[in-house]
């Protein structure tokens, strides 16, 4: 994760993450960009679920591109607030999208389009805040937004980049198409004729992607399908130990800068509670040839 | 607890369940609504079905507590495992009969704001944001927004529209080329307002148990209008009731924590 991070997020880039919405967060990538004090990022993302509020208190952030951001079970996001209304620990400028008009934003972007047109957001005062969007027509144009990477988690990968995820997407397909390059953080890395048996299934073409990460419970607390349910106690304890700038930084001294990789993160977790244990395979299909 | 022996939040999940028909499309958001469709579905709505922006339909609620829509156990049984884009293309269609929105501030038109309180360039809070609600305030056929009753939230005009209701009056959406139909309920803590067929601006429908006409109105940022025939929410029937712990077995979005 160290090296993946290091050699391809650097200071000032554009970044997708959470594009799956709750599930499939990289919190472990996230963390990692936390502990080599990268500067000046600008975040993109449909809501993000406390990951965005962890980067902005750590000062990692100059922007934010996205439809939400906060707790998702929890409500607002206490360094989000702090920074958007004190500019603390610095100034971020923010454009706002929802939930559609990011996707058709990456989108935009996937099919190197000038503008998408929508009708949502007619009549949203969004529009008005945004420079990215306009209304020409009656109709909303939606500009590009370009990742310079999109760093997703997913069940499973190969070596060579091809990844499966399932369960919903989200935003994941255009925000891998869209970007320049994307990390795949996977909980399980398998040959590639695990993967290469169910074509359908590889969310990504291989050559967008730029390193692959094996990382097992580097999404917690955010669920995974198959994996890991949801830890809704870290949530809420993240929520009430950011709400000051000191409880954040306490939080972030214990949780991300005082251990130097996941597995160490993961040993202050009751990872054993919230392993998914039912197992419900879907049937295979066949791609019989003759 | 109430002397009905129910929460406030229980009233506003079976008061938001009622608005959903059997056979609609239902648009779901998060926290009570999740809840509100499983009520439904299995009392007086079997055959709701419901779509979750992230990427999935059902037919029927989760069979385990859900903490958020991606929680796994709201994919196991799902009708469609899909990317969001394709479930905005079907309430894009007009094919969403009724979406939920929850809110921080709305005002008499029902326009809500989950954006910013203040000036947007140095705003006094930074709300969360959007998420899908303006996309459900826009392209679904009607909407009902949840909030807790208070004069901060609800109040004379909303200082961001985030989410548009009916702008400034009747015929305002059809004016600005807005698709659906709009807001045709706010659910508070409190009661049940209701806007008029074709827009314009809500009115107190039904005041739940235990609360005045008078306690409302005070609680509202601007001179609420009340329902000749005003009356009382009837509070959640035991079916209801049944159904909501069942979904939310430990309280977690009914009871205070």
């Amino acid at each position: 994760m160290a090296e993946a991070v290091g050699r391809f997020v650097p200071d000032g880039a554009t970044v997708a993450m959470g594009t799956a919405l709750e599930p499939a967060i990289p919190f472990a990538a996230g963390h990692e960009l936390i502990r080599q004090h990268r500067r000046d990022l600008t975040l993109v993302g449909p809501i993000s679920d406390s990951l965005f509020d962890q980067l902005i208190g750590a000062g990692c952030v100059a922007g934010i591109c996205a439809a939400w951001v906060g707790n998702v079970t929890e409500g607002l996001g206490h360094c989000y607030r702090r920074a958007a209304e004190r500019g603390e620990p610095r100034a971020i400028e923010v454009r706002d999208h929802s939930n559609f008009t990011i996707s058709l934003a990456l989108w935009a972007a996937a099919w190197a389009s000038p503008y998408v047109p929508t009708r949502t957001l007619l009549g949203s005062d969004i529009v008005a805040t945004n420079p990215d969007l306009e209304v020409v027509d009656g109709v909303v144009r939606v500009r590009p937004v370009r990742p310079d990477v999109t760093i997703l988690h997913a069940q499973r990968a190969d070596a060579e980049g091809r990844a499966h995820l399932w369960g919903p997407l989200g935003i994941s397909e255009e925000a891998g198409l869209a970007a320049r390059r994307v990390i795949v953080c996977c909980e399980e890395l398998v040959d590639p004729e695990v993967i290469l048996s169910d074509p359908n299934r590889i969310f990504l073409p291989e050559t967008k992607v730029a390193a692959v990460v094996h990382e097992p419970g580097g999404a917690h607390p955010s669920p995974l399908q198959g994996h890991w349910r949801r830890d809704h106690a870290a949530y809420r304890d993240y929520a009430e130990r950011s709400r000051t700038a000191d409880g954040f930084q306490a939080w972030l001294e214990e949780r991300v800068l005082g251990v130097p990789d996941r597995a160490a993160y993961l040993a202050g977790v009751d990872t054993e509670a919230l392993r998914i244990r039912t197992s419900l395979p879907s049937a295979p299909v066949d791609y019989g040839d003759d | 607890m109430t002397d009905g022996g129910h929460t406030p939040q229980e009233v506003m999940v079976a008061a938001a369940a009622r608005e959903i028909r059997d056979g609609e499309l239902v648009f779901v958001g998060m926290r009570l609504p999740i809840l509100a469709y499983g009520v439904a579905r299995n009392t007086h709505a079997p055959a709701a079905r419901a779509l979750f922006e992230l990427g999935l339909m059902r037919d029927q609620p989760s069979a385990a507590f859900l903490g958020t829509m991606g929680d796994p156990p709201n994919v196991a049984g799902a009708l469609w495992a899909t990317r969001m884009s394709n479930v905005m293309a079907l309430m894009a269609q007009g094919e969403v009969d009724l979406g939920f929105i929850g809110g921080a501030e709305v005002d008499r038109f029902g326009n809500l704001n989950t954006s910013y309180i203040g000036d947007p360039a140095r705003p006094r809070t930074k709300l969360p944001g959007s998420g899908g609600g303006a996309d459900i305030a826009i392209l679904s056929r009607r909407w009902v927004t949840l909030m807790s009753h208070e004069p901060r939230r609800l109040v004379e005009r909303v200082s961001y529209v985030t989410s548009p209701g009916h702008g400034d009056g009747p015929g305002w959406r059809a004016r600005n080329g807005l698709l659906g139909g709009g807001p045709v309920a706010i659910v508070t803590t409190l009661a049940v307002l209701r806007f008029p067929e074709g827009g314009g601006e809500a009115e107190l429908a039904t005041v739940h148990p235990g609360h005045t006409v008078d306690e409302v109105r005070a609680q509202t940022g601007w001179d609420l209008r009340v329902a000749p025939d005003v009356a009382e929410t009837p509070p959640p029937t035991a079916g209801e009731l049944a159904q909501i712990r069942r979904l939310d077995p430990d309280g977690f979005w009914t009871r205070r924590r």
